[in-house]
């Protein structure tokens, strides 16, 4: 019960550590993306780009990528065509 | 129509299935009329917290596969007589089940029931997914401990992408004393970090050990901690105000619960 090392070294007890652990884990947990998730953006990357381009939507990828301090979003997407109309149906109403 | 519940924490071993129990019981001592589904298939348990294992006939299962309905598979309540169990098969595959019937069975249960109680297995599998199926809102039971907070952090995450709206927090087997010495994870901490409402705090007691096994849930029994716990908790699901126990102070709290009764010092 009387832990001197706490008293005179002003040692934090192991919840501090345990909190500090927990959040660079759940920082780091949340980060990473379900294949569902990765799945749907896809989905509607595709959606939204085919409006202007044709893509090749077998070639398209998309993942996570951590560096030390953040992480990015790296998506490649190939183009076959670039629509005629320059999407400008989207300019009609 | 009812409300359905699944209660649920990722991490095996942290009280869901005592959880459900209790918080049936402390709805149904409240007026409520209830239905407790064990949706652990496989490993069928929350009959023995209930002490009802021996009036168990049919199961989920046969109640998915047509052998009977889901009204001639519960079980009634020893003590209570609006509360109900539906247990689950032992000897029977997760995959016996699919998250589309379940779904069914539950919207079926909540047009006679104020509650549908669904215990969650652990994991985040087919098990989970079923449980989650009929569900309106959940209740994520975590212990103040680090992998247990990883694991409903997960479950969180698969809950919002299921788009289950309501999901509340109970923070079981909280050692006051441990927090009191800066050694446990304190409430504020798991809220801040798991970013969810809190519902209850439910401190570590050995009645729960001798309540399960009587088989009598420690939300009907008046003279202990975690059975006061888990009735304020029923009380909060029926939209109560009730303030949270600060059982941090617990030694007064309980001296001051017995001076008002008169019983010891």
């Amino acid at each position: 019960m009387f832990d001197l090392r706490r008293l005179f070294g002003g040692q934090k007890g192991s919840k501090t550590r345990a909190k500090e652990r927990l959040q660079l884990i759940l920082v780091h947990d949340r980060s990473s993306l379900s294949p569902e998730l990765i799945d749907l953006i896809k989905s509607r990357i595709i959606d939204v780009l085919s409006e202007f381009v044709e893509i090749d939507e077998k070639g398209l990828a998309v993942e996570l990528e951590h560096s030390e301090e953040a992480a990015a979003l790296i998506t490649n997407i190939p183009i076959k065509a670039v629509r005629r109309n320059g999407g400008m149906r989207s300019a009609r109403n | 129509m009812g409300k359905a519940i699944v209660i649920t924490s990722g991490k095996g071993g942290v009280g869901k299935t005592t959880t459900t129990a209790n918080l049936g019981a402390g709805l149904a001592a409240l007026g409520q009329r209830v239905a407790l589904v064990d949706a652990d298939i496989g490993l069928r348990n929350l009959d023995l917290f209930m002490g009802l294992e021996n009036r168990v006939v049919y199961h989920l299962v046969d109640v998915v596969e047509g052998r009977t309905t889901w009204k001639k598979a519960l079980v009634r309540d020893k003590r209570l007589e609006n509360l109900v169990l539906l247990p689950s098969a032992q000897a029977r595959d997760k995959d016996a089940v699919s998250p589309r019937q379940m779904q069914q069975l539950v919207q079926e249960i909540k047009q006679e029931y104020d509650f549908v109680l669904l215990d969650c297995p652990a994991g985040i599998e087919g098990g989970f997914k079923n449980a989650i199926a009929g569900a309106d809102q959940a209740i994520v039971v975590v212990n103040p401990e680090v992998s247990s907070v990883r694991d409903a952090d997960r479950v969180i995450g698969l809950l919002e992408a299921e788009e289950i709206g309501g999901i509340s927090l109970i923070v079981n087997r909280l050692k006051p004393s441990m927090v009191k010495r800066g050694e446990m994870l304190a409430i504020k901490d798991i809220v801040d970090l798991l970013a969810i409402d809190l519902l209850g705090i439910v401190p570590e007691d050995e009645g729960i050990i001798i309540a399960s096994n009587r088989g009598e849930p420690i939300s009907l029994d008046q003279n202990t901690k975690a059975g006061q716990a888990f009735r304020n908790i029923s009380r909060r699901l029926l939209g109560d105000d009730i303030p949270f126990i600060d059982w941090q102070d617990d030694d007064s709290f309980f001296s001051r619960l017995k001076k008002l009764f008169g019983v010891g010092s």
